[in-house]
């Protein structure tokens, strides 16, 4: 396989050594065996909790050549989410972009520059218009009209608003889209604002996370292809799939909190013992999640905060992450009803008729021996006056 | 007549009772329960360093650390009630109730869905049980060898094994259900809570020592109560800063103090009162909670004065300078005497 259109930078130079590398990944479904392939979207059906049949569906609509537009605007952000996307494996991100979307503006991975890649967007938005899937990643300041972020010479809260009107499906990736993140957390001088607030009209699905986990935005992107609607969304916009579970009652540290085992510090036994890390500040309680379940970065189990032993802070979760100190304890959410608690008045269990007829059969036999004894006793006892003088006075 | 055995001791059962009671029942007989009170002896003061724990059941989130704390810093081991038996085997603590085994245990007053934290219906609520630290306590009162005594500086009320007969009288007299005996060991003790006297290392109890929230806060009690009035004063919502582990008196008069972080949260919607302040003669441990604290299983239609000041008030009323057990006495005396002569055998004459 050459490498003719690559929308993303090779790491390196092509050279015939890079090539050779890309050799080793050829195939029809952009370096994955068709095994591999189906694997990895029958791990995508079960990150939306749909059945694994759906599998071959998703692979189906992914390899149909249909290959949505996709326009991914950057307004005040960091890349996180970027960086976050470029490090996800099944896909790698090469056949996302190649095969299954066609990802027709990024900033970060754009091969072209300039004027250059701005045409290209309005090239694209042009022909896709009503279809195209819209992703913003950064909070959108609002403050004098926008004029805080600008990309070639437009305000991004213009070409958000503009291309949003003709946008199939808009997408807010991370916090700081989602509801505003680092830059809307205090003092906020340019009123960075959320893409669901400035697009208040519009169904915004939000993938909140600081950076989001890349299987989020995946699954929400492959569900759109193959049933051409978003999956099923929470109050605030989010994918239910992903964000439906508090972290609390999934995490694997979750028998150390119920068994009161926690870390109080830094280094310290409990915190070595991989106990509880809610005396930390650990924001897990109180904020919405998928986080336990499927881990970042693809290196296996307990790949998240938690996992390597630093309290969740609470990034998913509008007016937790970057609000809250981060060593501050969480509020807990009731989720599951306190049952697992001693009540204050215990059930006891209570008397079945045949033992309390059992026990009535044993006191009356009791009664009635007692009866029968004395009664004896007062026949073989001696009346005191009429008793016989005894032999000995 | 004769006596022979048998008649002896129904005579002497009958007859002592009957000397017994008339004896008791002439000095106390004219308006029993209303005297009770006469009789009452004076409250015992809080002792002058008096230390104690102040729960806020509206701060407790049921993590259960104090009880894991509580069971490593005592040396206590694990329960597992039958029911749980199935799936633990001994690695999980899940005590029901305080018993030889678990000095504190956090326990849940439940109603309907369970769905609002602190809410009487449909809600929840955690309570803490351990020792009150009664300021006038009945075990102590009860003990017929002082093994309960009362530590003279800081209130609280120990237990010693060595002194300890293993009559159990503390164990019913509790109007809070506290000291436990280990009836599982052949050669069990009484066990309760001694605010983690004796355990090396530990200045804080370990259960205040570990509350992440400042649910469980020790000090001294008169402080505890301050703390308890102030969060009493201050709007439901409003943010506070609630002190965690430990609140100390300030010597010189100035706030009370805690070289902890506190821990900052909206105030918890507060049921009127502190309990343990007044009632049963005042505890050094107190409680706050959003639910009745009827609804936490602990005894709260009790009277103000303690148990103690009462039996004790009768008890050192009947024996004082040995008057009631020496008009015993004589009552018996003259009444065998009497009863002697009567049936007095000829061949004495």
């Amino acid at each position: 396989m050459t490498a003719p259109q690559l929308a993303v930078p090779l790491p390196g130079p092509i050279d015939d050594e890079a090539i050779g590398r890309l050799d080793g990944y050829t195939g029809a479904l952009g370096g994955l065996t068709r095994r591999e392939f189906l694997k990895y979207c029958t791990g995508i059906a079960a990150t939306l909790g749909l059945s694994p049949a759906f599998g071959v569906e998703i692979a189906n609509a992914a390899t149909s050549g249909q290959r949505p537009s996709v326009i991914w605007i950057s307004a005040q952000e960091c890349t996180g989410c970027t960086e976050g996307l470029l490090r996800s494996y099944h896909p790698t991100l090469d056949t996302l972009i190649l095969d299954q979307i066609s990802l027709d503006y990024h900033e970060t991975l754009c091969a072209g520059a300039g004027h250059q890649a701005e045409a290209f967007r309005e090239q694209a938005v042009e022909a896709n218009w009503g279809r195209f899937l819209l992703v913003v990643d950064g909070a959108i300041p609002v403050k004098d009209g926008g004029i805080y972020c600008k990309i070639a010479g437009e305000a991004v809260l213009d070409t958000v608003l503009r291309l949003a009107e003709g946008a199939g499906a808009i997408v807010a990736m991370g916090s700081c889209a989602a509801w505003g993140g680092i830059p809307a957390s205090g003092p906020n001088p340019t009123e960075a604002t959320a893409v669901n607030r400035v697009l208040a009209d519009k169904t915004v699905v939000n993938i909140p996370g600081c950076p989001p986990n890349p299987y989020n935005f995946l699954a929400t992107v492959l569900h759109f292809l193959t049933f051409e609607r978003l999956p099923a969304l929470d109050a605030r916009n989010r994918p239910l799939f992903a964000y439906g579970r508090l972290i609390h009652e999934n995490c694997e540290r979750r028998p150390h909190f119920d068994a009161g085992r926690f870390a109080r510090e830094f280094g310290d036994e409990g915190h070595r013992q991989g106990w509880c890390l809610y005396q930390l500040g650990c924001k897990g309680p109180e904020t919405w999640a998928n986080c336990p379940a499927i881990g970042f970065n693809d290196v296996g189990e307990s790949a998240w905060p938690v996992g390597i032993g630093h309290p969740c802070f609470g990034c998913t979760e509008e007016g937790v992450g970057f609000t809250k100190p981060i060593h501050s304890l969480a509020e807990l959410k009731t989720v599951t009803p306190p049952t697992a608690f001693p009540r204050v008045v215990e059930e006891q269990g209570t008397l079945s008729p045949a033992a309390v007829g059992l026990a009535a059969g044993v006191v009356g036999a009791g009664v009635g021996a007692a009866a029968v004894l004395a009664s004896r006793l007062a026949k073989h006892g001696p009346p005191p006056d009429e008793a016989p003088p005894a032999d000995e006075s | 007549m004769d006596l022979n055995r048998r008649r002896f001791l129904t005579l002497a059962a009958t007859e002592g009772a009957a000397g017994a009671a008339v004896a008791t029942a002439a000095t106390i007989a004219p308006g029993a329960v209303a005297q009770a009170q006469d009789l009452r002896r004076d409250p015992k003061p809080l002792p002058p360093d008096a230390v104690g724990l102040l729960y806020d059941s509206t701060l407790c989130i049921g993590c259960r650390a104090c009880q894991a704390a509580c069971k490593e810093a005592n040396g206590m081991e694990a329960e597992v009630p039958a029911r749980y038996a199935a799936w633990n085997a001994g690695t999980w603590d899940s005590p029901t109730d305080l018993s030889g085994d678990t000095l504190t245990v956090i326990q849940v007053y439940q109603h309907g869905t369970m769905e609002e934290k602190d809410s009487p219906t449909d809600g929840y609520a955690f309570v803490k049980r351990q020792c009150m630290h009664c300021t006038d306590a009945s075990c102590i009162s009860v003990c017929p060898v002082t093994a309960m005594t009362k530590d003279e500086g800081t209130g609280i009320v120990r237990h010693h094994p060595d002194r300890c007969i293993g009559c159990r009288y503390c164990v019913l007299a509790c109007p809070f259900g506290v000291p436990r005996y280990e009836f599982d060991d052949p050669f069990g003790q009484i066990q309760k809570c001694e605010l983690c006297a004796d355990v090396p290392g530990q200045d804080v109890p370990a259960c205040a020592d570990v509350c992440p929230t400042g649910a469980t806060l020790y000090g001294h009690t008169e402080t505890l109560a301050e703390e308890a009035r102030r969060r009493l004063a201050t709007r439901t919502g409003e943010a506070y800063a609630f002190p965690r582990g430990v609140l100390l008196r300030a010597e010189d008069g100035g706030d009370p103090v805690t070289d902890r972080a506190r821990h900052e949260a909206p105030m918890g919607p507060y049921v009127e009162g502190i309990y343990g302040e007044h009632l049963l003669g005042g505890t050094q441990c107190l409680m706050l909670a959003g639910v009745p604290f009827t609804l936490l299983g602990v005894p709260e239609d009790v009277p103000d004065t303690s148990y103690a000041s009462i039996t004790e008030g009768i008890q050192h009323t009947l024996y004082r300078y040995m008057i009631g057990p020496i008009l015993l006495l004589g009552g018996l005396i003259a009444f065998a005497y009497r009863s002697a002569r009567q049936h007095r055998p000829e061949e004495w004459d």
